[in-house]
Protein backbone atom coordinates (compact mmCIF):
# COMPACT_ATOMS: atom_id res chain seq x y z
CA UNK A 1 0.00 0.00 0.00
CA UNK A 2 2.86 2.36 0.89
CA UNK A 3 4.61 1.43 -2.36
CA UNK A 4 1.46 2.35 -4.30
CA UNK A 5 1.21 5.68 -2.46
CA UNK A 6 4.85 6.48 -3.16
CA UNK A 7 4.41 5.57 -6.83
CA UNK A 8 1.34 7.80 -7.10
CA UNK A 9 3.19 10.71 -5.46
CA UNK A 10 6.14 10.20 -7.78
CA UNK A 11 3.83 10.18 -10.83
CA UNK A 12 2.06 13.34 -9.66
CA UNK A 13 5.40 15.01 -8.91
CA UNK A 14 6.69 14.25 -12.38
CA UNK A 15 3.77 16.07 -13.99
CA UNK A 16 4.84 19.44 -12.61
CA UNK A 17 8.42 20.14 -11.66
CA UNK A 18 8.21 22.20 -8.47
CA UNK A 19 11.94 22.03 -7.78
CA UNK A 20 12.91 25.44 -9.08
CA UNK A 21 11.80 29.04 -9.40
CA UNK A 22 8.19 29.63 -10.42
CA UNK A 23 7.34 30.55 -13.99
CA UNK A 24 5.70 33.89 -14.69
CA UNK A 25 3.81 35.43 -17.58
CA UNK A 26 4.69 39.04 -18.41
CA UNK A 27 2.25 41.18 -20.39
CA UNK A 28 3.06 44.85 -20.23
CA UNK A 29 2.87 45.90 -16.60
CA UNK A 30 0.93 42.73 -15.75
CA UNK A 31 2.93 39.91 -14.20
CA UNK A 32 1.25 36.72 -13.00
CA UNK A 33 2.53 33.29 -12.09
CA UNK A 34 1.56 30.40 -14.36
CA UNK A 35 0.09 28.62 -11.31
CA UNK A 36 -2.28 31.51 -10.57
CA UNK A 37 -3.17 31.83 -14.26
CA UNK A 38 -4.06 28.11 -14.39
CA UNK A 39 -6.31 28.47 -11.30
CA UNK A 40 -8.10 31.49 -12.84
CA UNK A 41 -8.57 29.51 -16.08
CA UNK A 42 -10.00 26.57 -14.12
CA UNK A 43 -12.42 28.89 -12.26
CA UNK A 44 -13.65 30.31 -15.56
CA UNK A 45 -14.05 26.78 -16.94
CA UNK A 46 -16.02 25.61 -13.89
CA UNK A 47 -18.17 28.78 -14.00
CA UNK A 48 -19.15 28.18 -17.65
CA UNK A 49 -19.70 24.46 -16.97
CA UNK A 50 -21.94 25.25 -13.97
CA UNK A 51 -24.17 27.36 -16.21
CA UNK A 52 -24.27 25.00 -19.19
CA UNK A 53 -24.44 21.53 -17.63
CA UNK A 54 -28.03 20.63 -16.75
CA UNK A 55 -28.82 19.94 -13.10
CA UNK A 56 -30.39 16.59 -12.27
CA UNK A 57 -34.00 17.01 -11.23
CA UNK A 58 -35.94 14.71 -8.98
CA UNK A 59 -38.82 12.83 -10.53
CA UNK A 60 -42.11 14.50 -9.64
CA UNK A 61 -40.68 18.00 -9.31
CA UNK A 62 -42.81 20.69 -10.90
CA UNK A 63 -41.21 23.27 -13.13
CA UNK B 1 -50.44 2.11 35.29
CA UNK B 2 -51.65 5.64 34.67
CA UNK B 3 -49.58 8.47 33.34
CA UNK B 4 -50.04 11.93 34.78
CA UNK B 5 -50.29 14.32 31.81
CA UNK B 6 -50.99 17.49 33.74
CA UNK B 7 -48.34 20.15 33.02
CA UNK B 8 -45.61 20.46 35.61
CA UNK B 9 -45.84 24.03 36.82
CA UNK B 10 -42.24 23.94 38.02
CA UNK B 11 -40.83 22.87 34.63
CA UNK B 12 -38.79 25.49 32.74
CA UNK B 13 -41.27 25.47 29.78
CA UNK B 14 -44.10 26.77 31.91
CA UNK B 15 -42.12 29.79 33.08
CA UNK B 16 -40.60 30.49 29.66
CA UNK B 17 -43.94 30.62 27.83
CA UNK B 18 -45.37 33.92 26.65
CA UNK B 19 -47.23 35.75 29.36
CA UNK B 20 -48.95 39.10 28.76
CA UNK B 21 -47.25 40.66 31.78
CA UNK B 22 -43.81 39.77 30.34
CA UNK B 23 -44.39 41.37 26.94
CA UNK B 24 -42.21 44.40 27.77
CA UNK B 25 -39.19 42.36 28.79
CA UNK B 26 -36.22 42.45 26.41
CA UNK B 27 -36.12 38.66 26.24
CA UNK B 28 -39.72 38.51 24.99
CA UNK B 29 -39.15 41.36 22.52
CA UNK B 30 -35.97 39.77 21.17
CA UNK B 31 -37.63 36.35 20.89
CA UNK B 32 -40.62 37.75 19.01
CA UNK B 33 -38.40 39.81 16.69
CA UNK B 34 -36.20 36.79 15.92
CA UNK B 35 -39.13 34.46 15.22
CA UNK B 36 -40.82 37.11 13.08
CA UNK B 37 -37.66 37.72 11.05
CA UNK B 38 -36.77 34.07 10.68
CA UNK B 39 -39.64 31.66 11.39
CA UNK B 40 -38.41 28.03 11.66
CA UNK B 41 -39.92 27.02 8.30
CA UNK B 42 -37.90 29.75 6.60
CA UNK B 43 -34.76 29.15 8.65
CA UNK B 44 -34.67 25.48 7.70
CA UNK B 45 -36.95 24.98 4.68
CA UNK B 46 -37.66 21.58 3.16
CA UNK B 47 -37.83 22.86 -0.41
CA UNK B 48 -36.28 25.58 -2.52
CA UNK B 49 -37.73 27.47 -5.51
CA UNK B 50 -37.55 25.52 -8.79
CA UNK B 51 -35.06 28.01 -10.28
CA UNK B 52 -32.28 26.89 -7.92
CA UNK B 53 -32.03 23.63 -9.88
CA UNK B 54 -28.76 24.73 -11.49
CA UNK B 55 -25.13 23.91 -10.71
CA UNK B 56 -24.34 27.61 -10.29
CA UNK B 57 -26.38 27.62 -7.05
CA UNK B 58 -24.21 24.86 -5.58
CA UNK B 59 -21.10 26.96 -5.06
CA UNK B 60 -22.40 28.84 -2.01
CA UNK B 61 -22.79 25.68 0.02
CA UNK B 62 -19.54 24.31 -1.40
CA UNK B 63 -17.84 27.40 0.04
CA UNK B 64 -19.51 26.74 3.40
CA UNK B 65 -18.36 23.11 3.36
CA UNK B 66 -14.79 24.16 2.59
CA UNK B 67 -14.93 26.74 5.40
CA UNK B 68 -16.04 24.02 7.82
CA UNK B 69 -12.99 21.92 6.87
CA UNK B 70 -10.73 24.98 7.18
CA UNK B 71 -12.00 25.66 10.71
CA UNK B 72 -11.91 22.00 11.76
CA UNK B 73 -8.35 21.42 10.53
CA UNK B 74 -7.29 24.77 12.02
CA UNK B 75 -8.61 23.67 15.41
CA UNK B 76 -6.65 20.40 15.15
CA UNK B 77 -3.46 22.30 14.20
CA UNK B 78 -3.96 24.67 17.15
CA UNK B 79 -4.40 21.73 19.56
CA UNK B 80 -1.17 19.95 18.60
CA UNK B 81 1.06 22.92 17.69
CA UNK B 82 3.85 23.77 15.23
CA UNK B 83 6.29 20.91 15.94
CA UNK B 84 3.52 18.42 15.25
CA UNK B 85 2.41 19.96 11.97
CA UNK B 86 6.00 20.40 10.77
CA UNK B 87 7.49 17.06 11.79
CA UNK B 88 4.93 14.24 12.08
CA UNK B 89 3.38 12.72 8.97
CA UNK B 90 -0.13 13.11 10.41
CA UNK B 91 0.60 16.74 11.22
CA UNK B 92 1.86 17.37 7.71
CA UNK B 93 -1.29 15.72 6.35
CA UNK B 94 -3.61 17.91 8.47
CA UNK B 95 -1.54 20.97 7.53
CA UNK B 96 -2.02 20.07 3.85
CA UNK B 97 -5.75 19.56 4.42
CA UNK B 98 -5.85 23.06 5.96
CA UNK B 99 -4.09 24.57 2.93
CA UNK B 100 -6.09 22.73 0.26
CA UNK B 101 -9.45 23.39 1.94
CA UNK B 102 -8.52 27.09 1.80
CA UNK B 103 -7.84 26.67 -1.94
CA UNK B 104 -11.26 25.03 -2.42
CA UNK B 105 -12.85 27.75 -0.25
CA UNK B 106 -11.52 30.58 -2.41
CA UNK B 107 -12.08 28.71 -5.68
CA UNK B 108 -15.76 28.04 -4.94
CA UNK B 109 -16.25 31.49 -3.36
CA UNK B 110 -15.01 33.21 -6.53
CA UNK B 111 -17.32 31.11 -8.75
CA UNK B 112 -20.17 31.87 -6.28
CA UNK B 113 -19.28 35.59 -6.48
CA UNK B 114 -19.28 35.60 -10.31
CA UNK B 115 -22.62 33.80 -10.38
CA UNK B 116 -24.22 36.25 -7.95
CA UNK B 117 -22.67 39.27 -9.66
CA UNK B 118 -24.12 38.36 -13.06
CA UNK B 119 -27.50 37.64 -11.41
CA UNK B 120 -27.33 41.09 -9.72
CA UNK B 121 -28.00 39.24 -6.48
CA UNK B 122 -28.51 42.49 -4.55
CA UNK B 123 -31.96 42.86 -6.15
CA UNK B 124 -35.14 42.50 -4.07
CA UNK B 125 -33.92 43.99 -0.78
CA UNK B 126 -30.86 41.72 -0.78
CA UNK B 127 -28.27 44.52 -0.45
CA UNK B 128 -27.25 43.40 3.04
CA UNK B 129 -26.81 39.82 1.79
CA UNK B 130 -24.52 41.05 -1.00
CA UNK B 131 -22.52 43.38 1.25
CA UNK B 132 -21.95 40.78 3.99
CA UNK B 133 -20.70 38.40 1.27
CA UNK B 134 -18.30 40.99 -0.16
CA UNK B 135 -16.94 41.95 3.27
CA UNK B 136 -16.57 38.27 4.22
CA UNK B 137 -14.58 37.77 1.01
CA UNK B 138 -12.22 40.68 1.80
CA UNK B 139 -11.70 39.57 5.42
CA UNK B 140 -11.06 36.01 4.18
CA UNK B 141 -8.23 37.35 2.01
CA UNK B 142 -6.70 38.85 5.17
CA UNK B 143 -7.19 35.57 7.05
CA UNK B 144 -5.44 33.63 4.27
CA UNK B 145 -2.67 36.23 4.05
CA UNK B 146 -1.86 35.98 7.77
CA UNK B 147 -1.96 32.19 7.34
CA UNK B 148 0.76 32.37 4.69
CA UNK B 149 2.76 34.56 7.09
CA UNK B 150 2.39 31.92 9.83
CA UNK B 151 3.87 29.07 7.78
CA UNK B 152 7.29 29.44 9.46
CA UNK B 153 9.25 28.78 6.27
CA UNK B 154 11.15 30.73 3.60
CA UNK B 155 7.90 31.38 1.75
CA UNK B 156 6.43 33.21 4.75
CA UNK B 157 9.68 35.18 5.18
CA UNK B 158 9.55 36.25 1.55
CA UNK B 159 5.86 37.20 1.72
CA UNK B 160 6.27 39.19 4.96
CA UNK B 161 9.30 41.15 3.79
CA UNK B 162 7.59 41.95 0.48
CA UNK B 163 4.30 42.88 2.17
CA UNK B 164 5.79 45.12 4.86
CA UNK B 165 6.63 47.83 2.34
CA UNK B 166 3.10 47.87 0.97
CA UNK B 167 1.48 47.79 4.43
CA UNK B 168 3.86 50.47 5.75
CA UNK B 169 3.05 52.69 2.76
CA UNK B 170 -0.60 52.71 3.86
CA UNK B 171 0.36 53.70 7.42
CA UNK B 172 -1.24 50.55 8.83
CA UNK B 173 2.20 49.10 9.61
CA UNK B 174 2.19 50.98 12.91
CA UNK B 175 -0.41 48.61 14.33
CA UNK B 176 -0.26 45.71 11.84
CA UNK B 177 3.34 44.50 11.63
CA UNK B 178 3.56 41.66 9.11
CA UNK B 179 7.04 40.70 10.34
CA UNK B 180 5.71 40.18 13.87
CA UNK B 181 5.04 36.44 13.86
CA UNK B 182 3.14 36.37 17.17
CA UNK B 183 0.79 39.16 16.09
CA UNK B 184 0.14 37.56 12.69
CA UNK B 185 -0.53 34.17 14.28
CA UNK B 186 -3.05 35.71 16.71
CA UNK B 187 -4.82 37.54 13.87
CA UNK B 188 -4.84 34.31 11.84
CA UNK B 189 -6.16 31.92 14.47
CA UNK B 190 -8.38 34.25 16.50
CA UNK B 191 -9.48 37.67 15.21
CA UNK B 192 -9.94 37.12 11.47
CA UNK B 193 -11.57 33.64 11.65
CA UNK B 194 -14.01 35.00 14.25
CA UNK B 195 -15.02 37.86 11.94
CA UNK B 196 -15.25 35.57 8.90
CA UNK B 197 -17.44 33.03 10.72
CA UNK B 198 -19.73 35.75 12.12
CA UNK B 199 -20.09 37.41 8.72
CA UNK B 200 -20.70 34.12 6.92
CA UNK B 201 -23.30 33.20 9.57
CA UNK B 202 -25.04 36.53 9.07
CA UNK B 203 -24.82 36.09 5.29
CA UNK B 204 -26.52 32.67 5.47
CA UNK B 205 -29.25 33.98 7.79
CA UNK B 206 -29.90 36.83 5.35
CA UNK B 207 -30.13 34.32 2.47
CA UNK B 208 -32.73 32.45 4.51
CA UNK B 209 -34.61 35.66 5.33
CA UNK B 210 -34.68 37.18 1.85
CA UNK B 211 -34.59 33.92 -0.10
CA UNK B 212 -32.34 32.91 -2.99
CA UNK B 213 -32.26 35.59 -5.68
CA UNK B 214 -34.43 34.61 -8.67
CA UNK B 215 -33.30 34.78 -12.32
CA UNK B 216 -34.08 38.02 -14.20
CA UNK B 217 -37.00 36.32 -15.98
CA UNK B 218 -38.94 35.87 -12.70
CA UNK B 219 -40.51 39.04 -11.23
CA UNK B 220 -38.91 39.96 -7.93
CA UNK B 221 -42.18 40.51 -6.16
CA UNK B 222 -43.12 36.86 -6.65
CA UNK B 223 -39.74 35.53 -5.58
CA UNK B 224 -38.93 33.72 -2.37
CA UNK B 225 -38.38 35.83 0.69
CA UNK B 226 -40.05 38.95 -0.66
CA UNK B 227 -43.61 37.79 -0.15
CA UNK B 228 -44.58 35.32 2.53
CA UNK B 229 -46.21 33.02 0.00
CA UNK B 230 -43.28 32.93 -2.45
CA UNK B 231 -43.18 30.91 -5.66
CA UNK B 232 -44.00 27.23 -5.75
CA UNK B 233 -41.27 25.57 -3.74
CA UNK B 234 -40.85 22.51 -5.83
CA UNK B 235 -37.24 21.47 -5.60
CA UNK B 236 -36.28 19.38 -2.59
CA UNK B 237 -33.81 21.30 -0.52
CA UNK B 238 -30.20 20.38 -1.30
CA UNK B 239 -28.82 23.26 0.76
CA UNK B 240 -28.08 25.45 -2.21
CA UNK B 241 -27.45 29.11 -1.80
Amino acid sequence: MQMLGAAAMSLLGSLVNLDGPGRYVHWGFIQISVANLVVIGLMLLVFVAAILIPFRRHRGDDQ
Amino acid sequence: MTIDTTPDKTAPDSVAADRPEDADQWTAKLRHAAVEALPPERLLPDRQPAYVASWIYVFGVLTLAALAVVILTGVVLAIFGPSWWHESSTGLFVNSLHLWSVEVFFFSMVVHLWGKFFMAAWRGRRRATWITGVVAFVISVGAAFTGYLAQQNFDSQWISTQAKDGINATGAGAIFNVTNFGQMLMWHIMLLPLVVVLLVGLHVLLVRRRGVVPPFAIPLESAAGVEPAGPPRTTPNQEQS
